[in-house]
């Protein structure tokens, strides 16, 4: 047991403009998750609540960048984080939600909240609480360097595993045909 | 042959490969099962020489292999580490160029740009996307027409022109303004004669001409590229006589 000597590895995760399905696809690594657990521990992720990220090993990202809000946990986890990972299709190209890249942002509200067929008296929502949307959904290595890329809308547990086995090894991750996919 | 009366050969990558007089670099690379990465060239057309994704080293320049024609003696390489970061980057150029979403795209798992990229390792485009805005052709009851995906090979003008005879595809414009278009007055794909049997329709290598109804009739995970890599198909791309449309289609 030489490994439970090591101090363990300290990984934060978020989903800023994603659906989460990268998040269920880490779950899906099943009771490989015992055997991570032995060698990692979670700052600041879904799994944890924990609401601010502190000094970090890995920061695992999902979902692009599509407000103000975005902007600031993504910096946030850039400034404590020594390897940042963009997680899935969106983190790495913007994905689903940047298909609305070439609408303007205020038509696009417009039809969702206002003219959309089944609203009713609906209107643009806000509130000073809500951070404002960008103009465009951005991948996130066009607002911080990025470390590692892993693709996938979602990347498949099997290629998570992969991914974070070969990181805690200290090899450079590799996935190899069958396991790297954009789709 | 040579005039000694022995097959004439080049190396690749220090492996000797044999050709035919008048064959390029890449046909009789692939012809000997070595894959060279490529996207405009085509098994059934003359040499294009745009994507450059082709590109090998001979005597330190560098060269498209789709329009080197193969010497005797020539040393080739394409496999250094300079040429596959020139490969990834020129494929990443694609990617940010249109709007490539995999996800939502019926081509995948049989589109060459997606089997290129997994083959070169290519984990993230890297560069900054420029999200252009290019609205679908949906005009034809049978046909899609998906520009967005479009990296401008113009196998499909080369094919409707050459090889049905039609002429409905042209490329419009010059260097970032450059688009495939429609050749109809309306520029609509429905005021064509286009044909779901023609040559057209079987040659594009990403998702951009795509005939409607048909798209998830083989699954996602088995398709062409799911299957095996696209460098351990090589010989599939070795040089053949053209085929009229849907003749080979699989």
């Amino acid at each position: 047991m030489n490994d439970a000597a090591q101090p363990k590895v300290r990984v934060a995760t978020t989903s800023l403009a994603g659906c989460f399905g990268c998040h269920m696809s880490f779950l899906d690594i099943d009771e490989r998750l015992f055997e991570l657990l032995e060698r990692i521990e979670f700052d600041r992720s879904p799994f944890t609540d924990i609401k601010h990220c502190g000094p970090c090993d890995v920061g695992l990202i999902e979902g692009g960048i599509c407000n103000a809000d975005n902007v600031h946990v993504l910096r946030e986890f850039r400034k404590n984080c020594k390897i940042l990972v963009a997680v899935g299709a969106c983190a790495v190209n913007g994905g689903l939600p940047a298909q609305r890249n070439h609408i303007d942002l205020g038509e696009c509200l417009e039809e969702v909240y206002v003219t959309e067929i089944s609203l009713a008296k609906g209107c643009i929502p806000n509130d000073p609480e809500l951070p404002l949307p960008l103009d465009k959904v951005h991948p996130l290595h066009e607002v911080v360097k990025i470390d590692y890329f892993l693709p996938g809308c979602p990347p498949t547990a099997d290629a998570i595993w992969k991914f974070l086995t070969d990181l805690l090894a200290g090899r450079t991750p590799h996935l190899g045909h069958g396991l790297i996919h954009y789709d | 042959m040579t005039a000694e009366g022995k097959t004439a050969s080049f190396q690749l990558d220090g492996a000797t490969v044999p050709f035919e007089p008048g064959q390029t670099v890449i046909q009789a690379a692939l012809a000997a099962g070595h894959y060279i990465p490529h996207l405009c060239y085509h098994p059934e057309f003359k040499p294009h020489g745009s994507c450059r994704v082709c590109t090998v080293e001979v005597d330190g320049r560098t060269v498209a292999s789709c329009t080197l024609q193969a010497q005797d003696g020539m040393e080739v390489l394409s496999q250094s580490d300079r040429l596959r970061k020139e490969h990834q980057t020129l494929v990443q150029m694609l990617f940010v160029e249109g709007n490539h979403f995999c996800p939502s795209c019926e081509q995948s798992g049989n589109c060459r740009l997606q089997a290129v990229a997994y083959d070169l390792d290519i984990m993230s485009a890297e560069l900054d996307h420029l999200f252009p805005n290019r609205p679908v052709d949906a005009s034809h009851p049978e046909i899609l027409l998906e520009f967005n995906r479009c990296i401008l090979c113009e196998l499909c003008v080369r094919a409707s022109a050459e090889v049905d005879g039609k002429n409905v595809f042209a490329l419009s414009g010059r260097g970032i303004t450059k688009h495939l278009i429609v050749n109809a007055e309306s520029g609509r794909l429905a005021d064509t004669d286009i044909a779901v049997t023609d040559k057209a329709m079987e040659v594009c290598p990403v998702g951009v001409i795509l005939r409607k109804g048909v798209g998830f009739r083989v699954p996602i995970g088995e398709r062409r590229f799911d299957r095996q890599p696209i460098s351990a198909q090589a010989r599939e791309d070795a040089p053949r006589r053209p085929t009229t449309g849907n003749e080979d289609s699989t």
